[in-house]
């Protein structure tokens, strides 16, 4: 009987919010605290319509366009417009990661692991536990709808009103159902979690692709993007309803079609065909430094491309720069002023280390899944054969020093072609490169830290990470708060030469490095006399 | 000739001893047995050996060298098959045999294929799809197309079916034929009794009982198994007998190598029509160590001296 495909869906669905009790609640309320911090953070920097009129000029640059989605409401661009057009579609994009890895871990991670196998040997519905997921992504999405829209109002500021917060939120919380139908789709579809989550970020991706370029070129395009949907919304000054309810329509119709999907699959299987793999290794993949590349591969491309495009959209922005920097107070600040230096020149320095720092992550993550592979009993393999632990740790390293040569590379590309077509003034890309390699020394200081942690206390090597956020908010946002110079001298990255404005300081890149190579033979002391294990 | 031994090996977690003086000696061309039940301490001083673990007192040796200091070159000789086996999920089967083989710095990869049919592996599929049986597949095909001269192995069979058990079982009987020697954790019994020369039981990280088969079941006495025609009034009491079981019409019980005489002119007084006698399985020994009262235990341990 159909009504039996769902029993225990509410004692599922209580299960859900049992395992995710921290998480869906930490997701959702730093959706609403961004974007209500946003929202002051755009009422305090542009004090008057003026200044706020000479952004909504900036606004009408197709990159701009690409970047955040069609302007409106650019001839009046109050707080409230400017926060919408300019954050909706940034926090749309997460919102949607957010339901595609939530759905993914509930289904087709579970699945794999075998632990759907053991709730459908309870009376339990074929199609419950699909449905009990959908069903708390919709509570929690109504939620964030409402939870943002919500605090935006309670901000008080004059053109952020009730109504135009409902629509926000409303919009972001539709983006959140479309992506959850999405990747429960993409779970029946795909074999495995890791493709499910392949297939919905890709599709998250060209959503977000499509409409940039249908937004520049042809909107009809963009309607092919449910990203394109939901920026039709135009909160705060039209408030149109009838693109999110679009939108719903949508996301139930993809969650209707999984269901059906799911009640006529196998446990287990997919509806894309899973491609048999290589019988024999290819010689490449056979020695400790191919595995390791082998296995971050995926991750190394996708980071290169993001590094690639965060530096093309910086890029981008320059040729306005100047413009856009002249009535704002508080991003001068921001930048040091030195005479004789663009702004735009004096303000490469800001995007370098935002882009250095944003890319000693994959740097890091390269170090530290030897931590991944030592928990996951996989190190063994490899010891228990002719390698040793500093040809174990040397490929580790080697491979995470090639990531921070090829981000910081792309990065200074990325920002050095594209800022040049967009200036009119060009600056050589030389200097742009000079700049992103100035940050090269302090990420193999910020390895060397990792490095240390591994050998002598493993289980804390994710304190790094504390220390890379720690640099992050010092140095990005050190000159706003005006801290003593000594704050920025407590991280690596304090002591990078901001080229163009300064001479490449070189005596500090050798300490640097120095510093590196000496945390590193630390490291690989312990790591060579410490038990392997969890 | 030793080619493994380990002398008072010691290993603290913390304040837990999980090995406890532990002295194990494997010769050429021998297949040992390692049993005890889980948590004992047997992939404890397997890895110490492997060099994965670094014992805190004591020390482990192999082909002579020590086992923490020269890992390496040890390594190039000794092919290893942990007990819970994870492999990279977006590699497959062929991939990771390949490359296990190469790291050892291996040579014998025309047996590849041949274990790869015996053994009934798919090994172009991606290892996340494989079950616990296949992922042993994958670690043993490695482990024998390697061309070593010492196997340590894991409790290698705990996911296989019986007709891959007993090819296992094949290729360690070759091993065994061309002189290599295999140290073999297990608690399958049975295996261990058709393929082991020596055995040793470890139990909360002491060896408890080493020796040959045939020394361990001399230590534990013969079981008889009687059918007399009167009742044999007050058999628990006769000294050496233990663990008395009435089986259908007969009675089961062990009797001490030393008693066996007395026993024998005890029970004839009341009429015996039928006696058989056999050693004891290896089920029986270990069982004799880990279940039975305090009295089992304490005699146990007395035989060890």
């Amino acid at each position: 009987m159909a009504r039996h495909l769902f029993d225990g869906t509410g004692t599922l669905m209580r299960f859900v919010l049992r395992r995710d009790r921290l998480r869906l609640p930490l997701w959702l309320v730093s959706f609403a605290a961004i974007s209500a911090i946003i929202a002051l953070a755009f009422e305090g920097l542009y004090q008057n319509a003026a200044e706020r009129q000479a952004v909504a000029e900036t606004m009408r640059n197709p990159a701009m366009t690409a970047m955040v989605g069609p302007g409106y409401g650019l001839d009046n661009y109050t707080v409230g417009a400017m926060t919408a057009h300019e954050m909706l579609l940034m926090t749309a994009v997460v919102v949607g990661l957010m339901s595609i890895l939530l759905v993914t871990r509930h289904t087709r991670t579970d699945e794999e692991d075998g632990r759907i196998e053991m709730v459908r040997s309870l009376p339990v519905g074929r199609l419950s536990n699909l449905l009990s997921i959908l069903a708390v992504l919709t509570i929690a999405n109504i939620i964030l709808a409402l939870l943002t829209a919500f605090s935006l109002t309670a901000l008080g500021i004059e053109s952020v009103d009730l109504e135009g917060s409902l629509v926000y939120g409303a919009a972001l919380g539709a983006t959140g159902m479309i992506f959850a139908g999405i990747a429960a789709v993409c779970a029946q579809l795909s074999p495995n979690a890791r493709n499910t989550l392949g297939l919905s970020i890709t599709i998250l991706l060209l959503a977000y692709m499509i409409r940039a370029i249908g937004d520049v070129t042809n909107e009809t395009l963009s309607w092919f993007s449910p990203l394109g949907w939901i920026l039709r919304s135009e909160a705060y000054v039209n408030n149109y309803w009838w693109p999110i309810l679009l939108t719903l329509a949508g996301s139930l119709l993809l969650m209707a079609l999984a269901l059906y999907l799911n009640s006529i699959r196998d446990l287990g299987s997919g509806f894309l065909p899973s491609r048999a793999g290589k019988e024999r290794a290819s010689r490449s993949l056979l020695s400790p430094v191919g595995l390791v590349f082998r296995l971050q591969r995926t991750g190394l491309i996708a980071w290169a491309i993001g590094l690639l495009l965060i530096g093309a959209s910086y890029g981008s922005v320059l040729g306005d720069l100047e413009t856009f920097f002249k009535d704002i107070n508080l991003m001068q600040q921001m930048i040091a002023q030195v005479e004789g230096f663009s702004l735009t020149e004096q303000f490469i320095p800001v995007l370098m280390a935002v882009m250095g720092i944003l890319g000693t992550i994959p740097v890091l993550m390269a170090i530290l899944k030897l931590k991944t592979e030592e928990k996951n009993d996989r190190l063994e393999h490899i010891l228990s054969r002719a390698v040793s632990r500093n040809q174990v740790m040397g490929s580790y390293l080697a491979m995470s020093f090639l990531t921070g040569f090829v981000m910081l590379t792309l990065a200074a590309l990325g920002l050095g072609l594209v800022g040049n077509a967009m200036m009119e003034e060009q600056l050589s890309l030389g200097m742009f490169y000079g700049a992103a390699m100035a940050y090269l020394p302090a990420m193999l200081a910020m390895v060397g830290v990792a490095v240390l942690l591994l050998g002598w206390a493993p289980n804390l090597s994710g304190i790094v990470w504390l220390y890379l956020a720690f640099s992050f908010f010092v140095i990005y946002l050190g000159g706003l708060f005006q801290f003593p110079e000594w704050v920025g001298r407590l991280t690596p990255f304090g002591y990078v030469s901001e080229i163009p404005i300064e001479e490449m300081n070189y005596f500090n890149a050798v300490m640097l490095i120095v510093v590196a190579v000496i945390l590193i033979a630390a490291g690989m002391a312990g790591f060579k006399r410490r038990d392997i294990g969890r | 000739m030793t080619v493994l031994r380990t002398v008072d090996l010691t290993k603290k977690f913390g304040d837990f001893a999980a090995l406890d003086g532990v002295n194990i000696e494997v010769g050429e061309g021998e297949v040992y047995g390692f049993i005890g039940p889980n948590g004992a301490g047997k992939s404890t001083t397997l890895r110490i050996l492997l060099g994965i673990l670094k014992a805190s007192e004591g020390h482990a040796e192999i082909f002579g060298k020590d086992a923490w200091k020269e890992a390496v070159e040890i390594h190039k000789r000794v092919a290893y098959v942990p007990g819970d086996i994870n492999l990279w999920p977006n590699l497959t089967g062929g991939e990771v045999i390949d490359l296990f083989v190469k790291l050892r710095g291996g040579n014998n990869l025309d047996r590849r294929q041949e274990l790869i049919r015996k053994f009934d592996l798919d090994p172009t599929k991606k290892c996340r799809t494989y079950s616990k049986g296949n992922r042993q597949k994958v670690a043993l095909i490695a482990a024998f197309s390697s061309d070593v001269d010492l196997y340590i192995l894991d409790e290698p069979t705990s996911g296989l079916d019986p007709l891959m058990e007993r090819v296992f079982q094949e290729y360690v009987l070759d091993a065994k034929k061309q002189g290599k020697s295999i140290l073999l954790s297990s608690h399958i019994l049975s295996e261990v009794e058709k393929l082991c020369d020596k055995v040793a039981i470890i139990r909360e990280g002491k060896i408890i009982e080493t020796g040959t088969l045939k020394e361990l079941r001399h230590l534990t006495g013969t079981i008889l198994l009687v059918e007399t025609r009167e009742p044999i009034p007050n058999l628990e009491g006769l000294k050496g007998v233990s663990g008395i079981q009435q089986k259908g019409a007969a009675l089961s019980f062990q009797v001490d190598a030393s008693e066996v005489d007395h026993a024998i002119r005890y029970i004839s007084q009341f009429g015996v029509t039928r006696i058989e006698s056999s050693p004891p399985t290896l089920e029986e020994l270990f069982m004799r160590h880990y279940e039975g009262t305090s009295k089992a235990v304490e005699s146990g341990a007395g035989g060890e001296s």
